[in-house]
């Protein structure tokens, strides 16, 4: 897998698609659609999730397959702020990327020191944990999970409107996407990519692997935790399914069909298995036999994903 | 309280021992072929329904067990030759995101098929009843299920450590490319052991089919048990697996049964009414956890 480099082409693409969304909801809304508000408003939490999945699986190299277990943790906090009376996103969602983090401090300080096929089986047990025991404790609604009683705040300004949902999460995606662009071309994200190609030449070299890895297993869990903070909000529930392991697979499916290590790789994923998912069920009851076929056909035809397909991005 | 431990610990066994048949597969896909098959758990629910069908056209038990296994190895015949073949050499990620499309097909199809309501699978009649054991009871159909676990694995223990194709199977799991080099056509052993694999899942999902429902989306809480069983026992290693198998069938079973009276009496009954359901549901993960920071490979690893 070659090093991150962004193309010339990239910025200007994503200014103009940033641009499109933010007309997005008015000619939705103009042209008598406004039912996709929701629907984008999800995409975008999970172009955020599976982008963190990213961070951890296509820079930082680590195949974990327990991501859900923070994106879950988020919507869960974000559920007992509301619960608790903090109603205010700015204070909600920095807490829901905290508790995140710190899960995957737990679950990675433990995880990373096994290697290969038991790193991913590990990391998926510790989520599988987290989802029977956030089942079975009460006070988190057990398997019905935990409503909200409204959407939250920000800064004051309520986020009842399915457009100012919508404009939250693009905010912060946009924030999200901008940092790991800066943070892959940067000493960290180089020192992370160095890592997945050649350990041991980077533990020769003098880089505390493990710390690099920790850190960057930490930072996509908390990333995961805000985007599971928004979608608790968008469907005003934090509910059990987003911890089960289903649920990890979902997002790895998206960061593996975008293109596993291509900075948007995740955003595409997430973009071409959510409409996918929408146009498959609305030919077919059974639009799952077609999805499982075309999982089967991507490793077949085009292993390296969508995002690989526009080639350039990889030096 | 004894008889309530007694036939827990038989049930934990019981249990262990269904675990092993599941397991044992998927250890030797794992090792062997380097391939994670996430659809491990959808050859248990397709094996089960194929029992449960027919047992229902042929009014049996033991036939429809049968034909349900030699469908289930059918099909894995024809996976194994149509996809798995092409997935050996690829990645991980190739490997989880194809069988996770198996998943979604496989769950899709049993809906479609026999609908979404859980199939029905009566034990047979003459096994209906208790049986006594030394003044305790315990169900005959649970005793077989458990004289099915040990024959089933003794027969693999010979197959697997005494047997040539065994010794083939083993040198496979340690070193691959030396195993070629000394003639052994190993894309033939994948296939048979791929083929086992499937139909031990069956036996399993048609033995437990009359104790647990014949559902949709069965496989995938009990495949993540045999993942955690192959990775306490060591991934390739059929001994590990055993072993493993047994470790958790039992803490498993006996921690759901006696944790939450055990904690009674420590604690008061409030915090042990709900600390005890959710430390026995994370107990076989907290044991993995902790036997992977001692032991990263497992118990027996495979590979030196």
């Amino acid at each position: 897998m070659a090093f991150y480099r962004p193309a010339s082409y990239q910025k200007p693409l994503a200014l103009g698609l940033l641009m499109l969304l933010l007309v997005l909801p008015a000619v939705l809304e103009a042209t008598g659609q406004a039912f996709y508000i929701g629907f984008a408003t999800r995409i975008l939490i999970f172009a955020l999730a599976a982008s963190s999945l990213n961070l951890v699986l296509g820079f930082g190299g680590m195949f974990s397959l327990g991501h859900a277990a923070f994106f879950g943790a988020g919507a869960y906090v974000a559920a007992l702020c509301m619960e608790s009376g903090i109603s205010d996103a700015l204070l909600a969602f920095p807490l829901a990327m905290i508790v995140a983090g710190l899960l995957a401090l737990v679950v990675g300080a433990i995880s990373l020191r096994t290697r290969g096929v038991y790193f991913i089986m590990i990391t998926l047990a510790f989520a599988q944990m987290t989802y029977y025991l956030f089942v079975s404790a009460r006070v988190l609604g057990g398997d019905d999970g935990l409503p909200l009683a409204r959407r939250m705040t920000l800064g004051g300004l309520g986020l009842t409107s399915d457009g100012a949902l919508f404009y939250t999460a693009l905010g912060c995606l946009a924030l999200v996407m901008t940092f790991l662009g800066r943070l892959a071309d940067a000493r960290f994200g180089r020192t992370i990519q160095g890592i997945r190609e050649n350990e041991a030449r980077m533990e020769a070299l003098g880089y505390p692997v493990l710390r690099y890895r920790l850190v960057s297993f930490v930072l996509g869990g908390a990333l995961a935790g805000l985007a599971g903070a928004l979608l608790a909000n968008l469907t005003g529930l934090a509910s059990p399914n987003l911890l089960q392991w289903t649920q990890s697979g979902t997002l790895l499916v998206m960061v593996i069909i975008g293109g596993v290590g291509y900075l948007y790789g995740g955003v595409i994923g997430a973009l071409v298995l959510l409409c996918l998912e929408e146009v498959l069920a609305g030919f077919t009851l059974h639009w799952h036999i077609g999805l499982g076929l075309l999982l089967i056909g991507i490793v077949l035809f085009a292993p390296r994903g969508v995002a690989a397909l526009f080639g350039k991005s990889s030096g | 309280m004894t008889q309530l431990v007694f036939e827990q610990a038989l049930n934990g066994l019981q249990f262990g021992l269904m675990l092993f048949l599941l397991a044992a597969g998927l250890t030797l896909v794992f090792g062997i072929m380097d391939c994670i098959n996430l659809a491990h758990g959808s050859l248990y629910m397709v094996g089960a329904y194929f029992v449960a069908a027919a047992a229902q056209v042929a009014d049996s038990f033991w036939i429809g067990l049968g034909a349900g296994v030699a469908g289930a190895a059918a099909l894995g015949l024809v996976l194994e030759l149509s996809l798995f073949r092409q997935l050996y050499r690829r990645d991980h990620l190739s490997q989880v995101l194809a069988t996770f499309g198996l998943i979604l097909i496989a769950n899709e199809a049993v809906r479609t098929i026999w609908g979404a309501q859980p199939l029905l699978l009566n034990p047979p009649e003459a096994l209906s009843g208790p049986l006594e054991i030394g003044g305790f009871f315990y169900p005959a159909y649970r005793l077989v299920i458990i004289a099915f676990g040990v024959a089933v694995a003794g027969l693999l223990y010979l197959l697997v450590a005494k047997s040539r194709v065994g010794m083939w199977v083993r040198a496979g799991a340690a070193n691959r490319e030396l195993t070629e080099a000394l003639g052994v056509d190993v894309q033939r052993l994948f296939t048979a052991v791929f083929v086992l694999g499937a139909a031990l899942c069956a036996l399993a999902g048609g033995l437990l089919g009359p104790l647990l429902a014949v559902q949709v989306g069965m496989g995938e809480s009990v495949l993540i048990l045999a993942f955690v069983v192959i990775i306490i026992g060591g991934i390739g290693s059929i001994r590990g697996a055993l072993v493993g198998s047994l470790i958790v069938g039992t803490v498993d079973t006996l921690g759901r049964a006696l944790l939450p009276t055990l904690l009674r009496v420590a604690l008061p009954a409030d915090a042990a009414a709900t600390l005890g359901p959710a430390l026995a549901s994370i107990m076989i993960y907290l044991l993995m956890a902790g036997i992977l920071f001692f032991r990263p490979q497992g118990l027996f690893p495979a590979r030196a």
